[in-house]
């Protein structure tokens, strides 16, 4: 009995092998080869290298971002870029180890969990130099340069614009995982709001985070949309109207749970993080309040011009928004949902968060 | 229902080619084996000693040749796969018919690149002679600690999905242990390990309780604990008591130095949990083959009404098997978290609990089977890296090229019905008919 079903199905996909192949060839193999010897840009001998944390680089997040800055690299300034992306939080060391002996010159490693393995590395390596993203040493290392982001700068306009826009006077945001990297937008965010409640004598509120508790709302991973959708809908049944998810691609799930939420007759909006969501998530670009910008590209593309200009320096680069490391996104659609007086107000906050007059704090905040 | 065909088949081990059959079940079922009562049935047959059959049809059906097979194959595929996401592949393709040379080319340096970079970051390469071969080692170690755990499960007809919790659940342990007492070298790696070990026993006696007592399935209640570990070590990391003073980060201290296994070669990663793993390996084969409580637990696996009618406790060979499975994937945590993480993360187990099942599997369930899948595993996936940096594969194309090799290499029959293989069996005598057919049949469908 299976004899002759092993044979139909061996001519079968055989055939269907043949013909898809033979189809292929006819559709793409009939360019012109190129000239012998063409193609020959100038390149660096320099080699940068990135090593992703366990997100990996389609984490539409910070290994995305950085990635994508040391991409633009490889075009911009001519240099070899290799890059390693973590399954696990077992393959860090391994994975820089390899990029040690790939002679890289400069190395980027994401994220705190790999914070251990880039000082080791480091240590062993003194010749090289280390860039890491969105985590800092107590103590500097002297080849290692820190780059991190006072979120909370830019979260706390968010705060005050979702405040100031809010139809229902409750405004939400979830995170995807407790770790200051989330925490520090959910903290600006909510003092932002506060601040709106003092100026104006209001009472909007927050739900989904508490800044004197830091308690509240996460979904647990970076990977599950649904459960972002199931956690907005808590918000949304909770009265917001306004919702500001952390937590990278589940940011999509709020999307969702937000367009049901329109269709439904409600009037919802969303606010992006990381970055312009108006640009990168482009289907809820209708819902798209703002967003909170993290520049981590520009920043990766900094450090790399840097260093082939023999300009290395282990001094942190803390992103601000007096040096426009992190920023609020335009309005772009909904520009006409924010009242002139919020804007002027906004900016009014952004100068004196600028000259140090407003202090924005977080426990979370990179320490100076 | 399969037991029973087993067991009417041990019955008349007369016949010695009947002997040879019985065990090319054994062997063909074994690795393909999805359904939780038969896996221990299949691994019956400790000894692999049938000396008859002629010379040449043993290598030819042998295991080894079929094995050597099944990797030309996956590779063959699997280069295909890293061919077709080559960026020169693909741009020499689009002027095939100008210059083919030029696309034959780029596909074959596209194949070989990938596998001399897979053997060079596993095994040997000229930089760093065979510093590789000792990561692979070392990645090998939890794998294969987590495999015996979940093969011994298996011989006693338990489908333990919970190694990934046990491993957690030791990891958390071990390292508490490790990071907040400061004591002496040796005392200190002692206690570690016992915590861990006393964790992961814990945690799989619960399920051996509750299916001794309750009838809970083992592999309902393992998931589930597996979540409930999970959760649990999310939990703790963000307490006080787990993280670093001052850091808010999920992460914890590192652990003390005289609470991890020393390196054995130094500039390596190597750790004395390498050896403790071979130990461990030659325990569980001396349990299964030479101990009373090893015979109980192959008996409760091969038929457990037999067993019980015999004479053996089954509930008492349940609870026990599931903590000695506890105990053995809890050494896989311990060497994650004793050597070579030194830190509890959340992601401290990564996905070795899982690739745990595979290994055992392919491993036929037995110790040293599942040593030497250990192996093959840990070198995939220190071969992974360099794969990875060298040729600039994706990650994610490296992964499915692995897969496919130990999708081929677990699929003996499919590598014999490619090469036209097949046992041929219908010229035997009358006496063994049944039995051939059902060789054949197990043989062929799979």
């Amino acid at each position: 009995m299976k004899n002759p079903l092993r044979a139909t199905l061996k001519r079968g996909s055989m055939a269907g092998v043949a013909t898809a192949g033979a189809a292929a060839l006819l559709l793409s193999g009939c360019g012109a080869a190129p000239d012998a010897g063409s193609g020959t840009a100038t390149k660096s001998d320099f080699v940068g290298c990135i090593v992703s944390d366990a997100g990996g680089f389609d984490d539409q997040s910070f290994n995305q971002s950085s990635y994508d800055g040391l991409k633009k690299t490889e075009k911009d300034l001519g240099i070899t870029v290799k890059s390693a992306e973590s399954k696990s939080n077992s393959d860090y060391e391994a994975n820089l180890n390899g990029m040690m002996s790939a002679g890289c010159n400069l190395t980027f490693t994401v994220g705190f969990l790999l914070g251990d393995a880039t000082k080791a590395a480091a240590a062993a390596n003194t010749d090289k130099h280390f860039a890491i993203i969105d985590f800092a040493y107590d103590a500097p290392l002297a080849n290692v340069k820190a780059v991190v982001y006072d979120t909370a700068q830019a979260a706390y306009l968010a705060g005050y614009a979702a405040a100031a826009t809010s139809k229902t006077g409750k405004v939400g945001t979830f995170g995807g995982i407790k770790i200051p990297t989330v925490t520090i937008f959910m903290d600006g965010f909510y003092d932002g709001v506060q601040a709106y409640n003092k100026a104006k004598g209001k009472s909007v509120q927050v739900v989904g985070w508490d800044k004197a508790t830091q308690d509240g709302s996460f979904t647990g991973d970076f990977d599950k949309q649904d459960t972002g959708k199931q956690v907005t809908l808590n918000l949304l049944d909770q009265g917001a109207d306004i919702v500001m998810p952390v937590a990278g691609p589940v940011g999509k799930g709020a999307g969702a749970a937000l367009r049901e939420a329109k269709a439904a007759g409600k009037d919802v909006k969303l606010i992006w993080v990381d970055s312009d969501g108006y640009l990168t998530a482009p289907e809820y670009k209708d819902l798209m309040l703002t967003s909170v910008v993290k520049q981590m590209g520009e920043a990766v593309e900094a450090v790399v011009k840097d260093d082939t200009e023999g300009k290395f320096s282990n001094a942190a680069y803390v992103g601000t928004l007096a040096n426009d490391g992190v920023a609020l996104a335009p309005f772009h659609d909904l520009d006409s949902a924010v009242s002139a007086e919020t804007k002027s107000e906004l900016d009014a906050l952004k100068a004196d968060i600028v000259s140090g007059k407003l202090v924005v704090q977080s426990q979370a905040s990179p320490k100076k | 229902m399969a037991s029973k065909d087993k067991s009417s088949k041990d019955k008349n081990p007369d016949e010695s080619t009947s002997e040879v059959q019985a065990a090319d079940v054994v062997l063909d079922t074994a690795g393909g084996m999805l359904e939780p009562s038969l896996v221990p049935v299949s691994s019956q047959s400790g000894d692999t000693g049938h000396r008859q059959g002629s010379l040449l049809r043993r290598i030819v059906m042998g295991n080894g040749f079929v094995s050597v097979l099944a990797v030309i194959v996956a590779l063959f595929l699997g280069g295909l796969l890293i061919a077709s996401t080559d960026g020169d592949v693909a741009e020499t393709s689009s002027y095939l018919f100008a210059r083919p040379t030029d696309f034959l080319l780029a596909t074959w340096e596209a194949m070989t690149e990938s596998y001399v970079a897979l053997f060079q970051g596993s095994v040997f390469n000229p930089r760093q002679g065979f510093q590789p071969l000792l990561e692979t080692l070392t990645v090998a170690t939890p794998l294969i600690c987590a495999g015996l755990g979940v093969a011994l499960a298996f011989r006693a007809g338990l489908f333990n999905i919970g190694a990934q919790g046990q491993i957690i659940i030791s990891a958390t342990l071990a390292a508490y242990v490790g990071f907040t007492w400061h004591l002496p070298f040796g005392l200190h790696l002692l206690l570690v390990i016992v915590m861990g070990v006393l964790g992961g026993a814990a945690w799989g006696a619960i399920v051996g309780i509750l299916k001794a007592r309750t009838g809970a399935h083992e592999v309902i209640v393992t998931i589930m604990l597996n979540y409930v570990a999970l959760f649990l070590l999310d939990f703790l990391l963000n307490t006080a008591a787990f993280r670093r003073p001052g850091d808010n980060s999920p992460i914890s201290p590192r652990l003390d130095e005289t609470a991890t296994y020393p390196v054995l070669i130094p500039g390596s990663r190597l750790h004395l949990g390498f050896l403790v793993a071979v130990l461990l390996t030659y325990g569980v084969w001396w349990m299964l083959n030479r101990s009373t409580i090893g015979f109980e637990f192959r008996a409760v696996g091969a038929n457990l009404v037999a067993a019980r009618t015999a004479g053996v406790k089954v509930p008492r060979a349940t609870i026990l098997v599931m903590a000695f499975a506890g105990a053995l994937a809890a050494f896989g945590g311990v060497a994650q978290v004793a050597g070579t993480e030194k830190v509890l993360t959340g992601g401290v187990a990564a996905q070795i609990g899982f690739d745990a099942i595979t290994v055992a599997l392919l491993g036929r369930s037995t110790p040293w089977g599942t040593f030497f899948a250990g192996l093959l595993f840990g070198a995939f996936r220190a071969g992974a890296v360099q794969m990875q940096i060298q040729t600039g594969t994706p990650i994610d194309i490296v992964l499915v090229v692995q897969s496919l090799i130990v999708l081929f290499i677990a699929a003996p029959p499919l590598i014999r019905s490619i090469f036209r293989l097949e046992p041929k069996k219908k010229s035997k005598t009358p006496k063994v008919a049944p039995q051939a057919a059902v060789a054949n049949a197990t043989g062929g469908a799979k």
